[in-house]
């Protein structure tokens, strides 16, 4: 078996999506983990990167304007008819 | 009081007897996404209000065949990527070609991250935010966030928005998009790259250099 090459910050910033989504091979998800262990810098990175995917979670909270909503609801029982 | 979600089989149900309250969670629920989906195809906030209403008309009348082999989220999420690729497909015959192939939205050109000179270590670091736990995901940051999602270049947006802000999977993402898995990996991977480095500098971290 060949020995694992060590993964560079660079690469590491190249590939950390794949990562986040697991579509990196086991290999390299053991590179990426030995790397982050070993290098705060890139630690760092990771975490923010997880920090941003969060907040972007958080934008779903948005409510529907009351105007808005009341529009829809009256198509919706123009379209329906009487209950 | 928060109304909480219904178990999507009764939700179903009460939607194809007709109730107001479940058609009223439905909308809640999915109408701002369905905007902001279908206003990656077309090419105005108008046009995008209308592709909405047309899914809704298409969900009411559609959902006694809804059999839940996707769950109700992916259905309506893929009439509404339909309808608004046909709506911009029509639009698109009064529009010249030129305007439509400069906003490919790709976002070509190096990544964000690509300045290394050599080596491949980092020579700025990203700075550690502030401790996340203790800072709540305040609305300013949120608001930033929303502001920094609007300079992403369209189909980075579109992904990105897709599978962050509503949690759509990446394969679904790819069907709804008409992408390859590896395009989509591409423009998420970019997108998130942008967003990441908008944020540190609106938190005031140095922005980190490889």
């Amino acid at each position: 078996m060949t020995t694992h090459e060590e993964m560079t910050c660079r690469e590491l910033v190249d590939v950390i999506t794949d990562y986040l989504e697991g579509k990196l091979s086991k290999k390299d998800r053991d590179r990426f983990e030995a790397h982050i262990e070993e290098c705060p810098y890139c630690l760092n990175y990771l975490e923010q990167m997880r920090e941003t995917i969060v907040t972007l979670g958080a934008l779903r909270e948005e409510s529907l304007s009351a105007q808005t909503r009341e529009r829809l609801l009256e198509a919706f029982r123009d379209w329906r008819g009487p209950a | 009081m928060t109304p909480q979600p219904q178990p999507e089989q009764a939700l179903v149900r009460a939607l194809v007897a007709g109730e107001e309250r479940a058609f009223n969670e439905l909308v809640g629920r999915y109408h701002r996404s369905l905007i902001r989906l279908a206003r990656n195809f077309v090419h105005s906030d108008v046009l995008a209000e209308e592709v909405t209403q047309d899914t809704w008309c298409a969900v009411m009348t559609g959902i006694e065949r809804f059999q839940g082999r996707s769950s109700l989220k992916t259905w309506i999420f893929s009439i509404c990527a339909n309808k608004a690729r046909t709506r911009a497909e029509r639009e698109r015959r009064t529009v010249p070609f030129s305007m439509f192939a400069a906003e490919s939205g790709d976002g070509q050109g190096p990544a964000v991250e690509d300045r290394f000179p050599g080596g491949g270590s980092w020579t700025a670091p990203p700075r550690a935010w502030e401790d996340p736990q203790r800072r709540a995901i305040s609305l300013e940051l949120r608001e930033d966030l929303r502001d920094a999602l609007e300079e992403l270049p369209e189909r980075q947006r579109l992904v990105v928005t897709l599978r962050d802000v509503e949690g759509v999977g990446l394969e679904e993402i790819g069907r709804l998009l008409e992408l390859s898995p590896g395009n989509t990996r591409v423009l998420l991977h970019r997108g998130r790259t942008l967003l990441r480095t908008i944020l540190a500098d609106a938190l005031d971290a140095v922005p980190a250099a490889l």
